[in-house]
């Protein structure tokens, strides 16, 4: 590639329970405080969103979310790739400026989950499995963390009190982001006492259910020299980089990502990058045990060890890497498809300064790795501070 | 939830006998199978039937099921290791007692209805694992 992008804008709405808005109005809200930072007018509209053709019976997202923003006849479409679809929304719009097909680009991440019970939700989210050979079955992805939790608990030696550290560093991080959607901080004994979902997997170890919307205006150089910026410094994409896998892993052991691994060594690789120059990392989180593997994967800790460096004191706000300074999955939310683009936003707000809430120690350089459950997809950005 | 009846008749047979497929290039085999080997991408495969016995490598009791299995809550789900090494992902049955589950137990695949979609009328059959008997 070719031309340098940047993170020219952000939006965030609150995650939660949000009734009164649809998918329209809350792509709105985002999108509207995005594109405000830069004054610019993008040139075209990646989205990025899991269930509304499910849930709210929506196919051309992208088109509907275009012309209702003002940005008719621009090119628009949608991206998926399970619950990595918003860091794969942002690489797409990324490759669009990068080409130089597009000065500009905004990517907007949305997701409507509270307005039908939490068993349909269940049932639509089980289309990230195998259709005909496990989500038939009535295997749905929480029944496939609990084999992972499972699995490594007996491999490794590690308890369920270790491994509750990390619900409660999210918790403890969400509770000063005013876009978190659980800003209560909890215990290690609430985590073992809470209503087991998939033994041993209790609720306060899954990210909830959640609406939100988050926005991130891309742009090129030429873009940003001829818009109006409010004054933060625009940050750098400087890697990118995404990998598959099979559907649950079933090629895989129980307590291996690979493509979380593959993807986050080429982002890291294109950046001109070393792992040890991350200040801050937005990592993903949906179950504590996804957490878990996810940082070893990157290489943050030895195989079965990251629960225990958790519990000495690692990663906490100020350590290199922070990580989740947002609250993660876990507490900020995860409004499934739209998750990516909250993170991508969040560590350019770390990189820039004006994150509203618990601050990174060092925020030179920080990182996006989103992926799934069983990493059937992950999305890894790379982002520097200019 | 509707279920064509087209989907569950397409995978029937291997999902009924499992039956993989073992890739002539790498001699590898995997379930389900797929027109290309997912580990050395040769087209090169046969048929083949699958043990049907194998280890428990890991197994979950599943509380928060989805909404067309609301009647077998809770779901028992495992990760088996069938003799030949292959991999599968499937329901448990025939379990009295949860907490006499263990990880490496000898289990055994069994023929059983999967879920009935009470809209078109149709019943999905498929194959679950229960413990192999005196093995518990």
């Amino acid at each position: 590639m070719s031309r340098r992008v940047f993170v020219a804008g952000v939006g965030l709405t609150r995650v939660g329970r949000n009734y009164a808005k649809g998918l329209v109005d809350l792509a709105a809200e985002a999108a509207r405080k995005a594109v405000e930072e830069p004054g610019l007018t993008p040139q075209a509209l990646i989205v990025s969103n899991l269930l509304g053709q499910l849930l709210d019976k929506q196919s051309l997202l992208a088109s509907k979310i275009a012309s209702s923003l003002g940005l008719r006849y621009r090119y628009a479409v949608r991206v998926e790739a399970g619950q990595a679809s918003g860091a794969h929304a942002v690489i797409t719009g990324y490759t669009l400026v990068a080409s130089g097909l597009y000065d500009s680009v905004l990517v907007v991440g949305v997701e409507k989950m509270t307005d039908y019970p939490s068993a349909t939700v269940t049932a639509s989210l089980s289309t990230t499995l195998d259709s005909e050979y496990q989500a038939m079955y009535g295997l749905t992805p929480a029944s496939y963390a609990g084999l992972q939790m499972r699995y490594y608990m007996e491999k490794y030696g590690v308890s369920r009190d270790e491994l509750s550290e990390w619900p409660v560093l999210m918790h403890a991080n969400a509770a000063e982001n005013p876009y978190a959607q659980f800003r209560r901080p909890i215990t290690k004994e609430s985590v073992a006492k809470s209503q087991v979902v998939a033994d041993p997997i209790r609720v306060l170890d899954t990210s909830p259910v959640g609406d939100g919307a988050a926005a991130v205006v891309l742009a090129a150089e030429e873009a940003l020299r001829e818009a109006q910026p409010r004054g933060t410094d625009p940050v750098e994409i400087v890697g990118v980089a995404g990998a598959s896998d099979a559907v649950a892993t079933m090629l895989s052991e129980l307590d291996r990502l690979p493509s979380v691994a593959l993807a986050f060594r080429a982002a890291l690789r294109r950046a001109r990058v070393d792992s040890k120059e991350i200040g801050v990392a937005e990592i993903h989180d949906e179950y504590t045990i996804t957490a878990m593997l996810v940082i070893e994967e990157m290489g943050y800790a030895d195989r079965g060890k990251a629960a225990k460096l958790l519990a000495e004191g690692r990663f906490r706000p100020g350590d290199k890497p922070t990580l989740n300074p947002s609250g993660g999955l876990k507490a900020r939310g995860h409004p499934v498809g739209a998750t990516g683009v909250y993170q991508t936003a969040e560590v350019a707000m770390q990189l820039r300064g004006d994150f509203p809430g618990v601050k990174a120690g060092d925020t030179e350089v920080g990182v996006v790795v989103s992926s799934t459950p069983q990493a059937a997809s992950t999305a890894v950005i790379v982002l520097r501070r200019t | 939830m509707e279920i064509s009846p087209a989907q569950p008749w397409r995978t029937r047979i291997s999902r009924y006998r499992l039956v993989g497929h073992k890739c002539k290039s790498c001699g590898r085999t995997h379930y389900p199978p797929q027109p290309v080997c997912p580990y050395c991408g040769s087209s090169e495969l046969e048929e083949v039937q699958l043990p049907r016995r194998g280890t428990l490598i890991s197994y979950t009791i599943v509380y928060s099921v989805p909404e067309q299995y609301r009647s077998h809550s809770p779901l028992v789900v495992a990760r088996v290791r069938l003799d030949d090494g292959t991999v599968v992902d499937a329901p448990l049955t025939d379990i009295a007692d949860p907490s006499s589950l263990k990880t490496g137990m000898r289990v055994e695949a069994v023929f059983r209805r999967i879920v009935e979609d009470g809209r078109y009328g149709i019943i999905v059959y498929g194959v679950k694992f229960r413990p192999v008997l005196g093995s518990v």
